[in-house]
Formats: C-alpha cells, structure tokens, sequence
C-alpha cells in the first residue's frame, strides 16, 4: 500500500521546495498552503482505504517485517494523520495574515512541514526505534520554532521546553535499549507476538514505568505538565495552535500504542498508576485554569487538564472507555487548535490576551465571536456540542467499567471546565470595556476559525457515524491479532 | 564485559543527572550530553557482547552460527549518537542565545522576570 508514505513523503517534499524556492513571503506561504493541502487530501485517502479494507502495512524498500521499517495504519493512527492534515492546512492558511518576519525569514513554514512530517511518521511507524526518531524529527522543528525568537519570555520558555524534552527523549531511548536487550526486537507487531513470552522477572513493570514517564512527560500528564503552561503561551499563536493541537497528543498515542500492544497484562499496579496520573492531571489543570487570568494561559491548563481523560480512559483498557478516549483525542485537537487561533485574534485585536485588557469583543466583533462561540463551548462541554459527546462516551465508559468513582471525577472536572471556559468567555467577550479594538480580525485567521468550527459542528451532527468509527477503532487496538497479523503474516 | 559496560552506563547516567540539577547552563548541557552517552553504552550492552565475532556468514556456512556480534543495537547506537550530536548543538545555540538575551547563564536568571 504504497499510499502510505504520502503523508510522510508530502510534507518532506513540501519543506524541499520551500527551502528552495525564492524566499518571497507570498510565494512561500501559497507552497505551503498547497503542500498542507495535499497533506490533508493524502491522509483522507489513507483513511479511506484503511475504513474501506482494514489495517494498511507498507514493508518500507520490501524488507519483510521485523527486518525493515514498517509503516502501520489502523484506523486510530489513519484518523489522526487526518488530524494532522486539518491542523497542518489551518496554520498554513493563517501564514497569510502575517508571519513575524524574522521568523519566516529562518525558515518559519519548511520547518512547520518538517514538524507536520515528523508527527505524521509517529502515528504510521510500527517500529518503536522508528517512533523515537519521528519524536525527534517533531521535537526539533518545534524547537526551533519556538526558539527562532530572542524575547526574554520566548527564549526562557524554549529552554525550560528543550530540556525537559530532552530528557523525556533520553528515558525512551533508554527504554528501547532494555526492551531490545528483553526481547531483541522493536518492531511493535514483532514485540507484542514475542512479549507474552518474555519471563524475565519484573522486566515488565521497570519497562512499563519506563515508557509511562517518557510519554507522560511528552503528553503532560500530572506531576510532569509543568514544562507545558510554562511555554505554550510565548510563541505566536499559529505556532502555538500547531503544537497545543498535536504535540501532546502524540504522547498519547504513543501510550495507547504501548498500553494497548506491549503492557496490556502488566500488574494491575501499572494502571492504578496511570489512573492516578490521569486524576491528579485533570483536576490540577483545571482548578489552575481557573485560577488564570490570561486566556492563553487558561487554554494551556485546560489543554492538561484534558489530556487526563484521555489517559484515564486508557487505564482503563475497554472498548467503550476507549472508543470515548479516541473521540474526545479528535474533537480536542480541533478544538484546541481552533482556541489558539482565537487567542492569535484576540492577540491582534488588543495587544493583549490577559483578560482585563478583553472585554467588549462580542459588541464590536460579531462574526468573530459566533465562530468562536462554538469552540468555546464546545471544549466546556456544553451540549449537543462535540466536547459534551466526547465527555459523555468516557463517562459511559467508566461506568461500564465500574470506575464510579473516575466517572464523578470526569462530572466534576466537567463542571470545573465549564466553569473555566464560561468565565473567560464572559469576561473577554461578554462584560463591557472601554478598550476599543486596534485593528479589525484578518481574514484569514477568520476563515481558518471558520473552517475549525464547521468541523466541530460536523462532529457534533455527525457524532454517530464518528462514533461508531472510534469504537472500531478501539476494537482494532484491543483485539492485537489483527494488528499483529496484518504486520507479520501475508508479508510481501 | 556487559558488568564494566553496565557500570559506566550507570556512573555516566548519575554524572549527568547532578550535573542537571545544577544551575548553570553550560553544566546542564554536559549533563544532558553525558545522558545521552550513558544511553548509548546501554543500548550497545543490552544487545549483549560477544569478542571478535562480526555477523558475517562464514565461507560455506549458509546462515550465521551463534554466537556473532548483534548489528542491531550498532545501528541504534549510531542513529542515537547523530540525533545527540545535532541536538547537543542546538541547546549550546540555545544556551548562547539565552547568555545573550539574559546576560547570565544562572538558571534562575533565565526564569526571572526581566
């Protein structure tokens, strides 16, 4: 299947030509528009294919599979690099409402396909060393764009963010050697054929925690998050719409991936762990989000916060918990990344995104504020809205799990969410301010808002058929077989 | 052989966590380095040792006879040492650059509001 390589291959080629191509700011930002495009079309071709027939393997250069590089899609990982490319098409389109120049003049937009690339070969790799390099391939890209600047603030939070990342980077990789020491394998169909057989005492747990912290560290789980509030904020908001939309959900994945393949007979004590990262996570973000005055920083906690139901779903390890932890992933990356394109407005209307310089924007800026209604209240869970369907399938989840207590917590983090996100809704956009607007909204932020919420309300309409496909999507996580043999057997 | 290895991994991996719980940035980024080393020696010894014997199959032999060096983890090591290497010179970059914009290199200048 060769398709498969397109979303790898496109972005690559997109970041070539851009870094060949005359350095003219609109010649730049239509390649880059058109290669985020072709992303988003390659990737809906991938899913397509992977809904039509089940899970996609291409053998990278045919070496048969625990030799070479293998390339996966099941549908939880053809699903994402669709979300790859609409996140990907979003902040190429907001390029033209401007790009600091000094940053685009260092190779602001190869470097987003660079990072658009290296998120994508995450979630198709089958090869857990492969994982590692596609992690690094995103880290430095981010890096770079998050550095490319020399504000105090940027250059404070780019360092607090490079090393903690590098330390997360050092632990997986230490990891990957125990595990190929264990097993003598890293291809992760090999590993969860071959795992079952490994009797090595307590080589499991150490490997579990192992991986656990990397991931929590890369995802911002509870007490590793700290880096994420810390340096989120600074860089502008496209930048920020691009990594608070797909960075930390690619340590999500990357846990669900080794949860549901490698770990899933671990000791019981692995996932009260889990569990309880996920807890402490969801109610510390949150009850710090409301504590924020600066709605990008409120954005930031909300964004941990929320990461928490997603892996307290998956400690939970069922179909239903985790067909609901697959959904809300999707609608949280739209919606997140659609709220940090709201802060870039909210950033170019008053200079500011501290609530006290708000205020007012519902009474000059109608159109704007209807578009950002929805994500709004979408990531507070109002219904019919996707957050308050997404919320509702974990809660199912957990009940039907018997987690009674883990549902109250999701009602009462629910609750605190809404409260977060009302209050900040009202006070930037509601109460009245003297503050007139310095420039009106550009166009193509509108559009690119626009374009997220459409997409919210059509996960919102369309919450049945999305449904239904999270839950295959589960089923294929949990039942490994299918995984396994479609990596290993009927190999070409 | 895998015991000396194993040891200077471990010795490697403490240098370079109290070097990072220090508060200068030059120290962190030798921590960070020496880390990254102290992995590297770990991967090389969890595919476990064997002495003067290449996986190379032998005239006349059709596969490989136990024991041969395993190429795997050489290979990791390598990618592992050209991914350290680029991103040891980017966080000196960084570091330069924040010596400039900060005009210290004390951690807890970096963090300080300016």
């Amino acid at each position: 299947m060769r398709i498969l390589a397109l979303p790898i291959l496109v972005p690559l080629s997109t970041a070539a030509v851009l870094m060949l191509a005359p350095k003219r700011a609109a010649l730049q930002r239509w390649i880059s528009l058109a290669g985020s495009t072709v992303l988003l079309v390659s990737a809906l071709l991938v899913f397509l294919r992977v809904n039509a027939t089940g899970i996609q393997v291409l053998q990278i250069s045919a070496w048969p599979a625990p030799f070479g590089i293998t390339l996966v899609a099941d549908l939880l990982a053809a699903m994402l690099v669709v979300a790859v490319g609409v996140v990907g098409t979003a902040v190429a389109g907001v390029a033209f409402s401007g790009v600091d120049p000094r940053r685009e003049a260092f190779g602001y937009h190869p470097l987003l396909h660079i990072l658009l690339m290296g998120v994508a070969g995450a979630f198709l790799t089958g090869d857990l060393f492969n994982l590692y390099v596609w992690f690094e391939v995103m880290l430095v890209a981010s890096f770079v764009l998050m550095a490319l600047n020399r504000t105090r603030a940027q250059m404070e939070a780019a360092f607090k963010y490079v090393t903690i990342n590098l330390i997360a980077s050092s632990i997986f990789l230490t990891a990957l050697g125990l595990l190929y020491g264990a097993t003598g394998t890293l291809n992760m169909a090999d590993l969860a054929r071959v795992w079952p057989t490994i009797s090595a005492p307590g080589i499991d747990i150490v490997l579990a925690v192992l991986f656990l912290i990397a991931f929590s560290i890369k995802a911002g789980l509870f007490p590793l998050f700290f880096w994420l509030p810390a340096s989120y904020h600074t860089p502008p908001p496209a930048i920020a719409a691009a990594f608070a939309g797909l960075l930390t959900k690619v340590g999500v994945y990357a846990l669900i991936r080794v949860f549901t393949l490698l770990f899933h007979s671990a000791p019981p004590a692995l996932f009260t762990l889990l569990l309880a990262m996920s807890a402490a996570t969801m109610v510390i973000g949150l009850v710090a989000a409301l504590n924020e005055r600066d709605f990008r920083r409120v954005l930031s906690f909300n964004l941990v916060g929320h990461i928490g139901y997603t892996t307290a779903s998956l400690s939970l390890l069922t179909p239903a918990a985790l067909a609901g932890a697959i959904f809300y992933v999707l609608h949280h990356i739209v919606v997140i990344t659609n709220l940090y394109l709201v802060s870039g407005v909210l950033l170019r209307l008053r200079r500011t995104t501290d609530v006290a310089g708000l205020g007012g924007i519902y009474r000059h800026q109608p159109l704007f504020s209807a578009l950002a209604m929805i994500p709004v209240f979408s990531l507070a869970g109002v219904p019919p809205l996707s957050g308050f369907l997404g919320k509702l399938a974990i809660l199912e989840g957990t009940f039907a799990a018997g987690a009674y207590w883990l549902g109250g917590l999701v009602l009462v983090v629910g609750l605190l969410t809404l409260l977060s996100m009302g209050r900040t809704w009202a006070d930037s956009f509601w109460t009245a301010a003297e503050t007139q607007d310095l420039a009106a909204p550009s166009n193509p932020y509108l559009f690119a808002i626009a374009g997220l919420t459409m997409l919210t309300l059509a996960m919102t309409v369309g919450a049945e058929p999305l449904f239904d496909l999270t839950s295959r999507g589960a089923q294929q996580l949990l039942h490994r077989d299918e995984y396994v043999s479609a990596v290993l057997g009927g190999t070409r | 052989m895998e015991g000396l290895l194993a040891l200077a991994a471990g010795v490697l991996y403490a240098a370079g966590i109290y070097l990072m719980l220090r508060r200068r940035l030059a120290q962190l980024i030798i921590g960070l380095g020496l880390l990254s080393n102290g992995t590297n020696l770990l991967i090389f010894s969890a595919g476990g040792l064997t002495r003067a014997r290449p996986p190379v199959v032998p005239d006349g032999a059709s596969a490989l006879v136990a024991p041969y060096a395993d190429p795997v983890p050489q290979a990791l090591v390598l990618t592992a040492i050209v991914i350290g290497f680029g991103l040891t010179a980017f966080s000196l970059v960084l570091a330069h650059r924040v010596h400039a914009t900060v005009g210290s290199d004390d951690v807890d200048d970096v963090g300080r509001e300016g």
